[in-house]
């Protein structure tokens, strides 16, 4: 078995490649150090004049991501990015509704392997039925597009791209012509029940007892 | 009266408006006790409504009623807005919900759980649901303020009174309005409340009380058929000229979620204008849409049952909802001939233990149609078992299910109502009084199969007679029409447009013991007195000043009461010596209690009876002393003991 003994006072007699390796590895990670280090300064200092012109809220949020600094380098000064969070209180609503009317969970939850197409289609009835009830009740939805599917629609410039998704050969610029493939829906009204404070909503079925 | 499915979609035009927009920028120009608003209420035996219109530009191109979503309770914890508020109050039993589950918009924790949520509470439950609590106000026999429902409840569970549970709705309502328009309190509003036609004086002056305690005191009432019409009239904007003629008799036929409801409206003119009158009403019969519902849910049980699948009563629960939904489509898709009908188990598997069957045209068709629209002769009565001796306490059904024959026999019975109409002629040889339209309410008649089978029968008994077709008035609103037109009459009584001519539906009389000798074994004879003619219109009052009684101080003394729906020509001061079942019916007894003030207890004093209609609507009977003209109230609502 070999055995290391460390003596510092040994110093090296010739650089080897290895050593040539290290050596620039350390001046490389050094650099990028430096390279960080000097864009914080600057994005913070950009930062400070910013939220001085507009007299408005104290620093962000901690130190964001390192990801988002390196984009401060790339393009100076972009907006935070602000994801939306979605409230589970209206999902949760949502479940319990279907599952009241249409006994959504109930059929999500069943194994339906064991069954055969025609039981799976008597409570298939149940639940389109009460899903149609829940859905009609509580939402009034439009297609997005009133023209047949399948049919030729051109795209003016500057339409609305959150409404209307591009696919296959996207080339050139607007108007774009193309055939409909889904005629997309939306939501035009929507009419949520009311919760009351006790009400816990993540109970979306509550057991029921028979005496 | 209104019966509208679950799954009714409010319209976006009757979207009422929330609390901040322009009731309360108006109400800075107004001041607060200046009335703005018609406010129509359609206290119906399965769901209320109510309908409401700005008063302030009174013109009638811009009469808009809007109907009021009203916040409920749909299931525990949640609240949301429905046009309609079912009729149901559930007596929820303290461990049964969880805390600060139950709050509205304006209470953290209500009396009484009322609306969509006793009607989904109540349907697992059934021995803590009221339901039909205005059925029970015209119930003669029980005392409406005596806690008697729900009738099966067991002894544990407090009642409450037919009374108090419409006051209950009332009250709901009344909330409902002041949270969505805090700057107009309800109470300074117009406010109609319709009844049956043939509600009774008892069940009116029950109605105006409940009204009186949630302190809508200056509510008036309306009789549904009228308000019905005034909805058409008032849809029709100015056209209704056009389709009604001097002459006409129209038939409102109004099949509601529990009742049916029959009235006949005249056509006549005077000085070059038409004018309405109310002629005839008919019985209270307790029959409409949800005996329909459980026909056909009764159908497919047996033919589930010869299958050998026994039925528990959840699932038959079940199928009565499913029924309706299904007869809703078949009625509605001329190409749809079976819809399958599903009922899921209770338990959180859904595939395994589902129950499926069908409802064919044929069978709705069979049961609805031929089983409650018969085609029957004019001459063809309702059959009336006779009552078996010992009925449990319950609401008197209509024990002949067909409406057609009920139909004949009012049409029958009312064949001298137009006789004092020069405008409206009968023929000679006319077996029954020949309406010449026909405006149908309810949301029964939706149903295109049975609103066109209710015109062949009607029609059928008039080709049979030689006389002209009855022609159907279009474009009414079966669901909504009664509040609409009880909010449209705020506006008649403001002058605007037609008004119809109505007063008492009914002629009132007391019994009086005759004076003959004693027979003995054999009751004195009665006699009939007329204290209140036919058509009194409201806001006057008749005297009958020549009949002395004697009421003894401090005791109460109770009449014999009968109303009238055929006998017109008679005056106050008729005395009847004999009349038929048909003619007369007994009400239930009405009281007077003459208080002590300084007189001697069991001293005698004459007085004369006085009846009024009071511009509410109610009847009024009073007592008149001779002497020093004192008045005390006559009592309806006697009927405990």
């Amino acid at each position: 078995m070999n055995t290391y003994a460390i003596d510092l006072s040994l110093k090296p007699t010739t650089f080897d490649l290895w050593h040539v390796c290290l050596a620039g590895t350390v001046a490389l990670l050094s650099l990028i150090l430096i390279v960080l280090l000097l864009s914080l300064v600057i994005g913070q200092i950009r930062c400070r004049k910013k939220s001085a012109s507009l007299q408005a809220p104290p620093a962000p949020e901690p130190v964001v991501k390192i990801v988002e600094v390196e984009k401060l380098v790339q393009a100076p000064a972009p907006e935070p990015v602000v994801l939306k969070e979605a409230t589970p209180d209206a999902a949760l609503q949502l479940l319990g509704l279907l599952q009241k009317e249409a006994r959504f969970i109930d059929f999500i939850k069943e194994d339906i392997a064991a069954f055969s197409d025609a039981d799976i289609g008597v409570a298939a009835r149940v639940v389109h039925e009460g899903c149609n009830k829940a859905i009609n009740e509580h939402f009034t939805l439009a297609t997005v597009r009133n023209e047949q599917e399948g049919s030729k629609i051109t795209l003016p410039q500057g339409f609305d791209a959150a409404a209307v998704r591009l696919t296959g050969n996207i080339v050139g610029a607007a108007p774009f012509t193309g055939t409909l493939v889904h005629k997309g829906w939306q939501v035009i009204g929507i009419r949520l029940p009311k919760l009351t404070a006790g009400h816990n909503a993540a109970i979306v079925a509550p057991a029921e007892v028979e005496l | 009266m209104s019966d509208l499915p679950d799954h009714m979609q409010p319209e976006e035009d009757v979207v009422p408006e929330s609390g901040n927009s322009p009731a309360q920028s108006v109400t800075a120009e107004y001041p607060q006790d200046g009335k703005r608003f018609s406010v129509g209420i359609d206290l119906g035996t399965t769901h209320c409504v109510l309908s409401y219109a700005d008063l302030d530009n009174i013109d009638d191109e811009a009469f808009l009623p809007q109907i009021m979503a009203i916040p409920q309770l749909t299931s525990p914890g949640l609240v949301e807005e429905k046009h309609q508020l079912p009729s149901f109050l559930y007596l929820a039993h303290e461990a049964e919900l969880a805390e600060d589950s139950t709050s509205l918009p304006w209470v953290a924790k209500p009396d009484y759980l009322l609306g969509e949520i006793a009607r989904n509470l109540g349907s697992k439950t059934p021995i803590r649901l009221v339901s039909s609590a205005k059925s029970w106000l015209c119930h003669a026999g029980v005392d409406c303020k005596a806690p008697i429902l729900p009738a099966e409840a067991p002894d544990e569970v407090k009642r409450v009174s037919p009374f108090l549970a419409t006051t209950a709705y009332l009250q709901h309502l009344r909330d409902a309005w002041q949270s969505l328009h805090p700057n107009a309190p309800l109470d300074q509003q117009d406010v109609v409340i319709t009844v049956p036609a043939s509600f009774d004086p008892a069940a009116r002056e029950l109605t105006v009380e409940a009204a009186r305690a949630v302190g809508l005191g200056q509510a008036i009432l309306l009789e549904e058929p009228q308000a019905a019409l005034y909805s058409w009239i008032e849809k029709s904007h100015g056209d209704w000229r056009k389709h009604a003629e001097v002459g006409d008799i129209i038939l409102v036929i109004d099949i509601g979620g529990g009742t049916t409801d029959l009235s006949l409206i005249a056509v006549t003119e005077k000085d070059g204008n038409l004018e309405l009158t109310r002629v005839a009403v008919g019985d209270h019969i307790l029959l409409g849409g949800d005996n329909m519902d459980l026909a056909l849910a009764y159908t497919v049980k047996a033919k589930l049952e010869k299958d050998g699948k026994r039925l528990e009563p959840w699932q038959i629960q079940a199928l009565t909802h499913s029924c309706r939904d299904a007869k809703e489509k078949i009625f509605n898709n001329s190409e749809v001939d079976n819809i399958p009908l599903v009922v899921a188990s209770r338990g959180s598997s859904l595939i395994g233990g589902t129950l499926r069957t069908e409802l064919t045209r044929d069978e709705v068709s069979r049961v609805l149609v031929e089983g409650f629209l018969p085609q029957v002769a004019v001459s063809d009565r309702p059959v009336s078992r006779p009552r078996t001796g010992l009925r449990t306490a319950g609401l008197p059904y209509a024990q002949d299910a067909a409406i057609t024959r009920h139909l004949a026999a009012f049409l029958s019975k009312q064949q001298g109502a137009t006789d004092e109409l020069k405008d409206i002629n009968l023929p000679e040889h006319a077996s029954f009084l020949h309406p010449t339209a026909v405006l149908f309410n309810g949301g029964v008649l939706k149903a295109e199969a049975l609103a066109e089978r209710l015109m062949d029968v009607l029609n059928s008994w008039l080709s049979a007679e030689q006389a002209p077709e009855a022609r159907l008035l279009a474009g009414a609103d079966l669901d909504l029409a009664v509040a609409r037109g009880a909010a449209y009459y705020g506006y008649v009584r403001k002058g605007k447009g037609v008004r119809i001519k109505g007063g008492t539906a009914a002629s009132y009389y007391v019994g009086i013991e005759s004076a003959m000798p004693a027979v003995p074994g054999m009751a004195p004879e009665i006699q009939a007195l007329c204290i209140a003619p036919f058509g009194m219109e409201e806001g006057t009052q008749q005297e009958l000043p020549d009949d002395e009684f004697g009421l003894v101080i401090g005791e109460p003394v109770r009449f014999r009461f009968f109303a009238s729906h055929t006998r017109r020509e008679d005056k106050v001061g008729t005395r009847l010596d004999y009349w038929t079942n048909d003619e007369l019916d007994e009400l239930d007894e009405i009281e007077i209690t003459l208080p002590e003030e300084g007189r001697r207890p069991g001293e005698v004093v004459p007085v004369h009876l006085c009846a009024a209609v009071t511009e509410v609507g109610t009847l009024e009977l009073q007592a008149v002393s001779q002497k020093d003209q004192s008045r005390w109230k006559i009592e309806f609502d006697v009927r405990a003991g």
